[in-house]
């Protein structure tokens, strides 16, 4: 048994930055992360690779990672990688296992800085071998330096598929062509909210410098892609797209990379108890969070990503913040003190948080996402359709766990993370309820599937006989 | 599938289902896979169709395979050791396997 | 909503209050069931679902023996299979130690002139279940129980609920039961329902349930914890326990391991949750790794607790209310109660209907529990 005065899962941007702050306190921190290196989904290998000559492909924005992660390794803090954490049980008490072993940590507190993941999209083919999401795609090439080998199909919306497609360009790599899913009247939508996004202007012209790229190196770009099916039998061999406007065709593909924006982890705050409510502005749930990102249960903080969808920068800073408000329950820093600090890193956070309505509203999710055909595989574990979700909804006005009970979604290994809010968009548009009144899946420990054998070594109880 | 950029430092070599791979030290597991034909990790319990990773961050279980004889390991979580043996997993994990 | 449209209100949706509100709906009673929650919400949708004779109290085997005539019959009751299998049940000695209770049991069985528990030795064993580990010595075994699926019986006794006319209406928490002359008068949300016959079915909540009626019942609270494990090739076909150990071990038609025994996580009958405590689910790890030692690596999706209520004799309580005239009770059944689903319903009818029934409850009453009140 490890004790701890604070306990961070996630070696991200957020769950680094907490780390540094709350050294600077003295404080005793352990962090977990599932990665075999810090830096998180945003950075990863950014120790070994910063400096490469993968570094510069990646760009400046990955480089950035490196002075935090150095600050990391020197802040004194307990570092556990390629650690699941499974549980954290009230007191706290938290799961973890490495290299096969199980064993448990208390803390006092714990900062879940777990980040963001895909947004599951479920369409005809998508569980071939081939088709992967963009996020994947560019975790390969950050830590393994590798790209397709063929030329590759994009489809998706939001910034991550323009970066991998620059970052593509840069390495050499071949395009078979970008279907932007990104409906029509999007760029209105986001218009008024482009003023206060200004303050990021960085970001933004950032963007458009990708376009332009794009463009200069004749990239392929249909736009307003509404559906799209990946062809194949046992990979995907050719995908179709059809467009807003009703053109449809049918090309040779290789390798499929999807992308439709970013949505917190929350399976961790679930599992604790700490309640989410829905945002409308990101499609998704999201703790409840005070300032300093404590959540609805005492001693228990988010931060990074899995507050909500804000980037890297605001992962930090919040992070930071988590840290602080933690110093001052434990008695290590006086609540004025940590209220000073706080100050100039609230005043950075809001500049970043001024971006976030003008991306969400531009890269809102296009509807066809939550509303897969009959056919469509929604548990892609369990293998459970979109028609047998909706077949459910005929007996009562069943939610998330009554539809995972007689169909088995979200029972397999994945605990629903790639099919939780899809099971809830139909759920809601079946019986006319909106998806925060429907909710989402209870979530059951563990959140990673440990062993029988791991956990049986937690039984201290002398050998039977 | 995919390739590398790079001729890999310090190779090492890995065994998929017996057949030699060549993988460099600190890649994961997964992205082997990717580049090893054919370019798929498992089949799936229920309808024995097969899958490849798709995230890569650990949140869709779609790369597991059958590690050094431990089945259901996450390769995109795994790091490539010297001499692994890898096996693509089939339909429902047979403990007598 | 017409206050006359019901003569008959059963509370709770779980599994034996459907089967009480089936029973006699086919009776000929207008019934309508209402349910805090959602059917199956607790302890019908966290049941491990053995179908078990096996080792049952002798106060229980009579009905039980019964229930067990119904599973083998369960199609033509609710019109599926409920996913029942009856590959027997079994209760493992591992050393040589722990046969004399199984042989005293089996005494006890044949003097009281049952012979639905038998003796195996370890060959038998080791052929009935192949990958139980070699030191195990022996098994009671009753060859016609088996384990069934509770989401399959939940929505198949749902449907034949539904198919009899009863009334369901979930998301309905009882706050307010009052007499209207010989009738009861029952606020469950936003029903109101004047009826002269209730049937409390509450599961954890039926202490409170009966409080409303001025039965004052103790009642104490089960969370017993379930491990459920990736889909794993065909293992074994029986349901395994064993002497000394809180195991329950079985495989499901899907494949996974369904891994039970009354290890207790933790519950709030308040907050209507339960949380599953690891250290404690640790030993049932430890021993299906000791009873079944292929399965150590094998990865557990996920585990949970369901809330349930218990008496003092770990009877349940089946029979009219002491103080309440029309009120029937059925809960209490203290963490093995769901292979008794079929037979209970039917003895709720029985009373409703006639005012008696053949089967032997008197070991059921409430009154036992009442008298003999001591602190939980």
């Amino acid at each position: 048994m490890t004790s701890v005065d604070l306990l961070i899962v996630g070696a991200g941007p957020a769950g680094m930055a907490a780390a540094v702050q709350a050294r600077r306190f003295g404080l005793d921190v352990l962090v977990v992360d599932d990665q075999p290196a810090p830096g998180g989904q945003i950075w990863r290998s950014v120790e070994t690779v910063a400096a490469a000559p993968r570094g510069k492909i990646l760009g400046q924005a990955y480089q950035a990672g490196k002075p935090l992660a150095d600050a990391f390794r020197a802040s004194g803090v307990r570092y556990q990688p390629g650690t699941q954490l499974w549980q954290i049980e009230p007191g706290f008490r938290a799961f973890v296992t490495r290299d096969r072993q199980a064993s448990t940590i208390e803390a006092r507190s714990v900062i879940l800085a777990t980040g963001a993941q895909e947004r599951p999209v479920p369409f005809a083919g998508w569980t071939l071998p081939g088709v992967l999401t963009v996020g994947a795609a560019q975790i390969l090439l950050k830590s393994s330096g590798q790209i397709p080998e063929k030329p590759v199909w994009i489809a998706g919306s939001g910034p991550l598929p323009l970066l991998y497609l620059v970052q593509l360009l840069r390495a050499g790599g071949k395009i078979a062509g970008y279907l932007d899913t990104t409906p029509p009247g999007r760029r209105r939508a986001a218009l008024p909210h482009l003023a206060k996004a200004l303050g990021a202007a960085g970001d933004l012209i950032k963007g458009l410098a990708w376009m332009g790229m794009l463009r200069k190196a004749r990239v392929p770009i249909v736009r307003h892609v509404a559906d799209i099916e990946a062809i194949g039998s046992e990979r995907i061999e050719s995908l179709m797209y059809r467009t807003r406007t009703g053109q449809e065709k049918t090309v040779p593909a290789d390798v499929l990379l999807v992308h439709e924006g970013v949505i917190p982890s929350i399976h961790g705050a679930l599992a604790l108890g700490c309640a989410v409510a829905w945002r409308d502005d990101q499609d998704c749930y999201a703790p409840v969070l005070d300032p300093w990102g404590e959540s609805s249960q005492a001693g228990i903080f988010v931060a990074g990503d899995g507050a909500g969808i804000a980037g890297a920068q605001a992962a930090s800073l919040r992070g930071e913040l988590a840290a602080l408000r933690v110093a001052v329950t434990l008695g290590r820093a006086s609540e004025q003190a940590a209220a000073e600090a706080a100050k100039p890193i609230r005043r950075k956070l809001d500049r970043q948080l001024a971006l976030r309505p003008f991306l969400d509203a531009l890269f809102k999710p296009r509807p066809e996402i939550f509303a897969p055909s009959d056919a469509t595989i929604v548990c892609r574990c369990e293998e459970v359709t979109a028609g047998d979700i909706r077949a459910m909804a005929d007996v009562g006005r069943p939610g998330p766990n009554q539809v995972k009970a007689f169909t088995r979604a979200g029972m397999g290994p994945c605990q629903g993370r790639q099919c939780g809010y899809t099971v809830t968009q139909i759920l809601a548009a079946a019986e006319g309820r909106t998806a925060q009144e429907v909710g989402f899946y209870r979530i059951r420990p563990p959140l990673k599937p440990v062993t029988l054998g791991e956990l049986a070594s937690l039984d201290r109880r002398e050998k039977v006989s | 599938m995919f390739r590398k950029l790079h001729e890999p430092e310090g190779a090492i070599t890995v065994y998929v289902d017996g057949i030699a791979a060549s993988a460099e030290p600190g890649e994961s597991i997964a992205a082997v896979l990717l580049r090893a034909a054919p370019h798929w990790s498992r089949t799936t319990p229920v309808t024995q169709s097969k899958r490849a990773p798709y995230c890569m961050m650990g949140v869709c279980f779609e790369c597991l395979a059958i590690v050094d004889g431990i089945a259901s390991v996450q390769t995109c979580l795994t790091l490539v050791r010297d001499g692994m043996r890898i096996e693509r997993q089939h339909g429902k994990r047979s403990l007598s396997a | 909503m017409s206050r006359s449209a019901f003569d008959t209100a059963v509370i709770g949706g779980g599994l034996h209050g459907l089967s009480a509100a089936l029973h006699l709906a086919r009776a000929g009673r207008r019934v309508v069931l209402v349910e805090q929650n959602w059917v199956g919400r607790h302890a019908s949708g966290a049941t491990a679902a053995g179908v078990r004779t096996l080792g049952r109290d002798l106060a229980e085997v009579p009905i039980s023996l019964e229930s067990m005539e119904m599973w083998h019959r369960i199609e033509a009751i609710v019109g599926d299979h409920c996913g029942f299998h009856s590959y027997g049940q079994l209760r493992v000695a591992e050393f040589t130690a722990h046969l004399p209770s199984l042989e005293k049991r089996l005494e006890t069985m044949h003097q009281q002139g049952y012979g639905h528990e038998e003796i195996i030795d370890r060959a038998e064993l080791l052929k009935l279940v192949p990958a139980i580990a070699p030191h195990c010595v022996g098994a009671l075994i009753a060859r016609r129980d088996g384990a069934a699926d509770p989401h399959r019986a939940l929505r198949a006794f749902r449907r034949s609920c539904e198919g009899a006319g009863v009334v369901i209406h979930e998301g309905c928490g009882v706050t307010a039961i009052d007499r209207r002359g010989s009738d009861w008068h029952i606020r469950a949300g936003e029903q109101e329902i004047t009826v002269p016959v209730i049937v409390n079915a509450a599961g954890a909540w039926a202490a409170r349930l009966a409080a409303l009626v001025g039965d004052d019942i103790p009642l104490g609270l089960k969370a017993s914890m379930m491990i459920v494990t990736e889909r794993l090739a065909p293992l074994l076909k029986p349901v395994v326990s064993v002497v000394g150990r809180s195991l329950s071990f079985k495989q499901s038609d899907q494949g996974t391991l369904v891994i039970g025994g009354g290890l207790q996580g933790r519950a709030d009958i308040d907050a209507q949750k339960s949380a599953v405590d690891f250290t404690e689910l640790a030993k049932g790890a430890r021993a299906a790794t000791d009873l079944f030692p292929s399965v150590k690596d094998v990865r557990i999706t996920r585990s949970w607790a369901g809330i349930e209520a218990k008496t003092k004799d770990l009877l349940p309580v089946i029979g009219p209310s002491p103080n309440a005239s029309g009120v029937f009770h059925a809960f209490g059944f203290s963490g093995h109660g769901f292979q008794l689903v079929p037979v209970v319903g039917s003895i709720i009818a029985d009373l409703v209907v006639s005012g008696k029934t053949q089967r032997h409850i008197s070991p059921f009453s409430a009154e036992r529990l009442m008298t003999t009140r001591a602190a939980a």
